[in-house]
């Protein structure tokens, strides 16, 4: 009786409370920005597309939830992919080259699905090789990836010769900075992106393997889960998301500027997992937290741009505000917080570590008596 | 056309796959062979007996690497000068290591050249090295970056750009332009880094002369291309109209900002004037396209100084500590015709 109501406490409020902070931390900002920032929320067509702050922290945003969705997965497991940064400089490389060596035969039209295909396909490598890394040899997933963080970046510099190659390819230039319906493209492909990988993990027994292998590596070995599989699937499915990052990074700015791609976003990406409310031990994620937890640093980061603030103060504010939101996200500060306020839970708690004090009281005492 | 470029990506992909092992394994190993270094050190000599007179004059030059585009620039400048000249040049490419180049230079001292061109990595611990070239009375040239020492007699020149200077020709450029009155905002560089600082302080120097001139917006922009239209993008937003010119510490923000002010409907050039400094090719290209109005060079062909340098030093001449070299103005006006003409 007792324990079966605890339960339903206990899973009402994992349904309601992984997006809720995230969701509150996000409509904080917003509304700082309703109330402070004139014309924040304006919204208008321009050249028959929208145009607006809001738009952008969508746009801009977009290769961050991009990557934080395949970061989702491999934090899932119980491990990280630090070399997404990376892989979205060789993707944008990879797509820049062949672009520029198709323009010179002249038959741009015809390369551009092979442009699009390649780095893709080089991403899927990069990702497949992070996953070989730490699927077949055990490599700690934060080192295997390390190598591809340091060493992509400098194959990225091999494929460009350490040039920034512009991109002159107008339908290229679609997929980061075109216009879908007046809506950004890039926001579409995160939204599509985003449907196939929640049906994939959700609708499928996918997700519950994911989880498992997070949770329990060897318990859900024993239990016919493909271990090795759903590693190597994530870390590619992670290469895959940061290949689509990198190529509309690339696209955005039609030119591939290895040097400064993706520089950093990897911390980004998990960054946006974590406020999300996907734990980095594994075992459990929430696609959508990412998502706003991706919006979330994107609204700090157009806020910030937008109302001026002095450049050596933007990082500490942009500290403090991810370690609100981290504070208000975690449970364990919140519940800390509630105790010292509210008079009431200190006494559940209490009357609970009375009966665990009694019970553990009764053992030892117990097998004193015999 | 089609097997050429799986040909191509196949090389690629084994390259890759080469170069992840190769680093792979230098993780495992703890980074500390030794067999690299065979590689890093390649001391190629350039040799050429054109004019008889300074054919005895042998010169070491230390480069930092070819991580950018204004550094290729560089050392092809010396390279070029130095066979011009007929000195005989050892070069040492170091690939970012600081351990490289005292190696290099250890290795010149030992071959007895006459001078020695440094491109310092970083600023701090050259003393050492430096105190040696000086025992064997062998003079130091620094090109395009100084150090930090406690005694200055250790090298005998710095050749480099001015960035302060960069700034302020920016400022009187846009200043003339605008008829001394313009809403500007600013794209700042990487927050601490010295043509950063430098740049933006040169700039509010020479507009200050000029009270309608304003800074309204100012954001750092990291150098990079995305951030550069991130940050304007987020201007545009907030001051709209009001803008009526740009300066960005560097080219690539420049290109990034044109992009944004057009996805707003402007006219970048016409509606609102760009500035920026460094002078590389796609700023070159931009003027020619019109939407670039003006760049200030910050000039890496170095070659020629860093020579009449050495030749002062050898003649037994002492110089100044620093050796300003000079940049210049680049706007739509000359850029058609200089474009052809660009190293970098």
């Amino acid at each position: 009786m007792k324990n079966s109501g605890r339960k339903g406490s206990s899973f009402s409020s994992v349904s309601l409370s992984p997006l809720l902070w995230p969701l509150v931390a996000l409509g904080l900002i917003l509304l700082f920005n309703f109330i402070f920032t004139a014309g924040f929320f304006q919204v208008r067509l321009q050249d028959g597309h929208l145009y607006g702050s809001v738009v952008d922290i969508l746009t801009r945003s977009s290769p961050v939830m991009l990557l934080s969705l395949g970061m989702t997965l491999v934090i899932a497991t119980g491990g990280v992919d630090l070399s997404v940064g990376a892989i979205t400089a060789i993707a944008g490389a990879i797509a820049a080259v062949s672009l520029q060596s198709s323009g010179l035969t002249g038959s741009g039209g015809v390369a551009l699905p092979l442009a699009i295909a390649l780095p893709l396909l080089a991403s899927i490598a990069c990702g497949l090789w992070n996953g070989f890394l730490v699927a077949f040899l055990g490599v700690q997933p934060i080192v295997a990836t390390l190598v591809l963080m340091v060493a992509g970046r400098g194959i990225a510099q091999l494929i460009t010769h350490g040039q920034i190659i512009s991109i002159s390819n107008s339908a290229y230039h679609f997929i980061g900075g075109g216009y879908f319906l007046g809506f950004p493209f890039s926001v579409t492909l995160v939204i599509g992106v985003l449907a196939v990988v929640i049906g994939f993990s959700r609708k499928t027994a996918m997700g519950l393997f994911i989880e498992a292998v997070g949770n329990n590596p060897v318990a859900s070995r024993y239990a016919g889960v493909n271990t090795v599989g759903v590693k190597l699937l994530v870390y590619a499915v992670s290469g895959l998301c940061a290949g689509l990052a990198g190529l509309v990074i690339s696209s955005d700015i039609s030119a591939a500027d290895v040097n400064n791609s993706g520089l950093y976003l990897e911390l980004d990406a998990i960054l946006a997992v974590v406020i999300g409310g996907t734990v980095l031990s594994g075992g459990r994620f929430q696609l959508m937290g990412s998502i706003i937890g991706a919006l979330i640093i994107q609204a700090l980061a157009t806020t910030i741009n937008t109302r001026g603030v002095p450049v050596q103060l933007t990082l500490v504010i942009k500290a403090m505000v991810v370690l609100a939101v981290c504070l208000l996200q975690s449970p364990s500060f919140r519940a800390r917080f509630r105790q010292s306020t509210k008079p009431r839970l200190p006494r559940i708690t209490g009357a609970e570590g009375v009966t665990l004090k009694a019970q553990s009281d009764s053992g030892p005492s117990g097998s004193g008596g015999l | 056309m089609k097997t050429q470029k799986t040909l191509v990506t196949r090389t690629k992909l084994s390259l890759t796959l080469a170069f992840l092992t190769v680093a792979f394994a230098s993780v495992l190993s703890g980074c500390t062979e030794k067999s690299t270094k065979t590689t890093t050190n390649t001391t190629t000599t350039t040799k050429t007996e054109s004019s008889p007179a300074k054919a005895a004059l042998v010169v070491g030059f230390s480069q930092i690497g070819a991580e950018s585009a204004w550094r290729s620039a560089e050392t092809q400048s010396i390279q070029d000068e130095a066979k011009k000249r007929g000195i005989t040049l050892k070069f040492s490419d170091a690939q970012q290591k600081q351990e490289n180049q005292i190696k290099a230079i250890r290795a010149f001292i030992a071959q007895k050249v006459n001078a020695i061109i440094l491109a310092p990595v970083v600023e701090t611990g050259w003393e050492p090295v430096l105190r040696e070239a000086k025992a064997a009375q062998i003079p130091v040239v620094l090109v395009d970056r100084g150090i930090k020492t406690s005694d200055e007699t250790l090298y005998s020149t710095l050749i480099a750009s001015d960035f302060v200077e960069e700034g302020r020709m920016a400022g009187q450029w846009l200043i003339k332009k605008m008829g001394g009155t313009a809403n500007v905002v600013e794209l700042q560089g990487t927050a601490g880094a010295a043509p950063a600082i430098d740049r933006k302080a040169g700039f509010q120097e020479a507009i200050a002369k000029s009270p309608g001139m304003k800074i309204i917006k100012s954001q750092s922009g990291e150098f990079t291309r995305s951030k550069g239209k991130e940050v304007m993008e987020a201007f545009l937003k907030s001051e709209g109209n009001k803008i009526q010119a740009v300066y960005a510490h560097n080219d690539d923000m420049a290109l990034g900002a044109i992009q944004a002010i057009e996805e707003a409907g402007f006219k970048p050039g016409k509606d609102i004037v760009v500035i920026s400094v460094d002078g590389v090719k796609p700023a070159f290209e931009s003027m020619v396209a019109g939407k670039l109005n003006s760049t200030v060079e910050c000039n890496p062909l170095l070659g020629p100084s860093a020579f009449d340098a050495i030749d002062s030093l050898v003649a037994g001449k002492t110089l100044p500590k620093k050796t300003l070299v000079k940049d210049q103005v680049f706007d739509q006006s000359n850029a058609k015709e200089v474009i052809a003409s660009r190293a970098y």
